[in-house]
């Protein structure tokens, strides 16, 4: 922690600095003219190169209120300070590079490293990658970065089922691969992975985030079983990028100093990706995910063995031109669909549908007087019903916020 | 163009911050009606009773217990609020299993892990099963609403009611259940004891003293967590000794258990939905002439209490906290303290409308849950009860329709 905190002192002498002198700071220029897919998130980003050194700098900030009423009661107006997020980057070689991500969320509540990547390019279609890396499951995992969407709350399913941000330490291979309008990509990863929280948390019910709490999940693995991670999409210039992915391992620590305490229980979530931009304008984003987790039969049917979410984002710009002062500024109108189920099956003793689930609505609207920064203002509703099935609980509210690359 | 877009854009905000409390009202969920919620504190309580009432309230419904935390390893359900969402009625996926005891000399099956099973446990464990031979009875969570009410009635006004010989030849011979009261009960000035025994009034076969002693209970057996009030894991069957898991014991403090039990006492008294509309007054009259209010006493008014604020009131939970035999039809051969396997405990009728609210949209009555309509489970009482029955099913469908409705308001 007292590291952390001292290099981003340095760091912000260094931001100083520049603000005196501006040339030792410039903006990286993207040459790439290759389709972008999700599997490029992770150097898509602005950055500020170091003087002459092959160190770049980045990041991103995210603020914004919340006033959120439910059935009828509030704690009134409060300001968030969502995330402060730090890239570094280098490029050691011609075709070998790191790039690190270290987030602050909630203030100093949670300090994470998020992305601390080698990449060896070996060939274009051939590229190992050994660190800390984002499990690519899904595409907001991949794609998670706030200046990116028009919304401030990230989509429930890809938080509460994908626990984006999701990354462990491990090694794989990726490649991509465009020619003409047609790009196609895959990931293959093993990773530490999950731990009994999953079923063995304050949430009452089977909560896959709570594997992130482990603060040894970057040293070793809770059961010396690597997590699979894979990936693969493709993408045509017109239709849009398609993704397919699957995540599972085993979850449980069925064997500990050579005793065998449980049979081997296994995770497994499989994930839809698909966005496009129709006619260049209004942008189609949407991830459906299905989570299958072994729970024992004699533990309470609270924890689900199966879950389900999703997401549909629509953003459509309806004004894109000179605004405020700002050349090339964009206000949107936005709208969200999300929908995530805990506990998909039926009560033992009644044969009724389990519930437990969540359901929202998020129109908004934002405005980008550039494009690495987004002001936004959303409308969110969204009602949950717990698992027999009771009147939902519903809640609704203003959020307005910016988040902003760096 | 600039300027202009500036000066729509502040009468918008400023439109906007003048509008915001009726936009907000009406954009917003707003709160359900007093008397469509079981939830909320009673009136009148003072400011460190409001915050001891908060604390509970967080302990009650937001408090889970995992393994790593205490709960377990063998358990019915992970947190209060699981068994009594909303504070109402529980569900069949919560509805708890005593064994063991089949007549007023005592559980037989205490040294295998009677009375309640633990029918789930954590991983790694193998949930308790139910004795050969072993009499057996479910026991349907009830709702919490209005328990300090009940909890502050005297013995002296519970035992006005007592006829266990009938001597007033109406059929109804309530009585109540002596129970022996666990060490860390405390009587006080309105607890009459008898043999050593005290009146319980709390649980299917009126097996608890007080809320302390229900809310102990809850946490240990139903939870598997232990207090300092009961410090010992639930015993199990197969399991000479209790199992002590890794989790240092008392896994709640006793402020904790406090709380909760403050909580449970101050909750409000459901309030009666239409309380005036005609069908409702006809079936109350009905409730009346059927005497169903013989064992189902509409209002009671409080004496005294540990809460100021309840002294002086008078509601109308419809029982009399006594045993009665109740027929063949429910004795499910299983008993607790003096009751006998076919008597229970009046249950209150209030906030019995709200039921749907915490029970999954459906009804599941009666002690077990087996009724799943308010008529039916009135057609499935028996013993003092059956005179009355039979009235009901004389009735025509419209005097039923009305009985009913009052029910459903209540």
């Amino acid at each position: 922690m007292r590291n952390i905190v001292l290099l981003l002192f340095i760091f912000l002498q260094f931001t100083a600095v520049a603000q005196v002198d501006s040339s030792l700071f410039r903006r990286i220029q993207k040459k790439d003219s290759t389709l972008k897919m999700n599997v490029d998130a992770v150097y898509s980003r602005p950055f500020l190169q170091l003087g002459k050194t092959p160190v770049a700098l980045g990041g991103y900030v995210e603020a914004n209120s919340n006033y959120m009423v439910t059935n009828g009661k509030t704690e009134g107006l409060s300001f968030q300070m969502r995330r402060l997020t730090i890239f570094l980057s280098s490029s050691i070689g011609k075709r070998i590079k790191f790039l690190s991500e270290i987030e602050f969320e909630d203030g100093t509540k949670e300090i994470n490293i998020e992305f601390a990547a080698v990449d060896i390019e070996l060939h274009p279609l051939l590229n190992v990658r050994g660190g800390v890396i984002m499990n690519p499951i899904g595409s907001f995992n991949q794609n998670h970065d706030g200046p990116k969407w028009e919304f401030i709350d990230r989509p429930i399913s890809a938080t509460t089922i994908i626990p984006s941000t999701w990354s462990n330490v491990g090694f794989g291979l990726w490649g991509k691969y465009a020619k003409n309008k047609w790009a196609i990509a895959y990931e293959a990863y093993l990773t530490n992975g999950f731990d009994e929280r999953i079923i063995n948390n304050a949430q009452n019910r089977t909560w896959i985030p709570a594997s992130k709490l482990n603060p040894e999940r970057f040293e070793e693995s809770s059961n010396g079983v690597p997590l699979t991670t894979l990936k693969t999409a493709v993408r045509h210039r017109k239709i849009g990028e398609l993704g397919v992915s699957w995540m599972g391992g085993v979850y449980n620590k069925f064997e500990d100093d050579g005793i065998e305490l449980d049979k081997k229980r296994r995770i497994d979530l499989f994930a839809v990706d698909f966005n496009t931009r129709i006619k260049n304008k209004t942008y189609i984003n949407t991830e459906w995910v299905w989570a299958f987790v072994d729970v024992p039969e004699t533990f309470s049917q609270q924890f689900g063995n199966k879950q389900r979410g999703g997401f549909l984002d629509i953003v459509y710009p309806v004004l894109h031109r000179t605004i405020l002062g700002f050349e090339n500024a964009t206000f949107n109108v936005a709208a969200r669909l999300e929908y995530a189920d805990y506990n998909v099956g039926t009560f033992n003793e009644t044969g009724g549908n389990i519930r437990d689930d969540i359901y929202a609505i998020v129109p908004g609207i934002s405005f980008r007087p550039y494009p690495q920064t987004v002001i936004r203002a959303n409308y969110r509703y969204h009602w949950q019903t717990d698992l027999l099935g009771n009147p939902a609980v519903r809640t609704a509210g203003f959020q307005f916020g910016f988040s902003s690359y760096f | 163009m600039t300027k202009k877009i500036l000066l729509l854009l502040t009468a918008f905000l400023f439109v906007l911050a003048v509008s915001c409390k009726q936009l907000t009202e009406k954009i917003t969920p707003q709160a359900p009606n007093d008397d469509q919620t079981l939830d909320g504190p009673i009136e009148g309580l003072s400011t460190a009773e409001k915050r001891q009432f908060l604390a509970g309230d967080a302990a009650f419904n937001g408090e889970v217990f995992f393994a790593a935390t205490g709960l377990g390893p063998y358990f019915v359900a992970t947190s209060c609020g699981s068994c009594h969402a909303v504070d109402g009625k529980g569900h069949p996926f919560t509805t708890l299993t005593r064994f063991g005891q089949s007549d007023t000399l005592g559980n037989t099956y205490l040294d295998q892990g009677a009375p309640q099973l633990q029918n789930r446990a954590i991983p790694g464990f193998t949930p308790e099963h139910i004795p050969a031979g072993a009499s057996s009875a479910k026991f349907m969570p009830p709702a919490n609403t209005g328990l300090g009410f009940l909890e502050s009635l005297t013995d002296a006004q519970l035992l006005a009611n007592e006829d266990p010989l009938d001597a007033n030849a109406d059929g109804i011979s309530g009585r109540a259940n002596y129970v022996h009261a666990p060490d860390y009960f405390i009587a006080q000035s309105y607890h009459q004891s008898k043999n050593g025994k005290y009146v319980g009034r709390f649980g299917k076969k009126a097996a608890a003293v007080d809320l302390e002693h229900q809310t102990v209970n809850a946490y240990n057996q139903d939870m598997g967590i232990t207090s300092e009030y009961s410090p010992l894991e639930p015993a199990i069957n197969g399991l000479t000794f209790p199992y002590f898991d890794n989790v240092p014991d008392p896994e709640v403090s006793g402020t904790t258990v406090n709380n909760v039990v403050f909580y449970l006492r101050a909750l409000k008294a459901p309030v009666q939905r239409n309380p005036y509309d005609g069908d409702v007054l006809a079936g109350k009259q009905l409730f009346l002439d059927l005497k169903c209010s013989s064992c189902h006493t509409p209002q009671w008014t409080i004496q005294q209490s540990r809460i100021p604020a309840l002294v002086g009131k008078t509601f109308h939970p419809y029982t009399d906290l006594l045993l009665h035999d109740m027929g063949p039809g429910l004795d499910d051969g299983y008993t607790e303290g003096t009751a006998l396997t076919y008597e229970w405990k009046t249950p209150a009728l209030w906030g019995l409308g709200l039921s749907q609210k915490s029970q999954g949209g459906g009804y599941f009555l009666l002690h077990d849950g087996r009724a799943t309509s308010i008529q039916q489970a009135i057609e499935l009482h028996g013993g003092e009860a059956q005179p009355s029955k039979v009235q009901f099913s004389n009735l025509s469908g419209s005097d039923k329709g009305k009985l009913i409705k009052f029910l459903e308001s209540l």
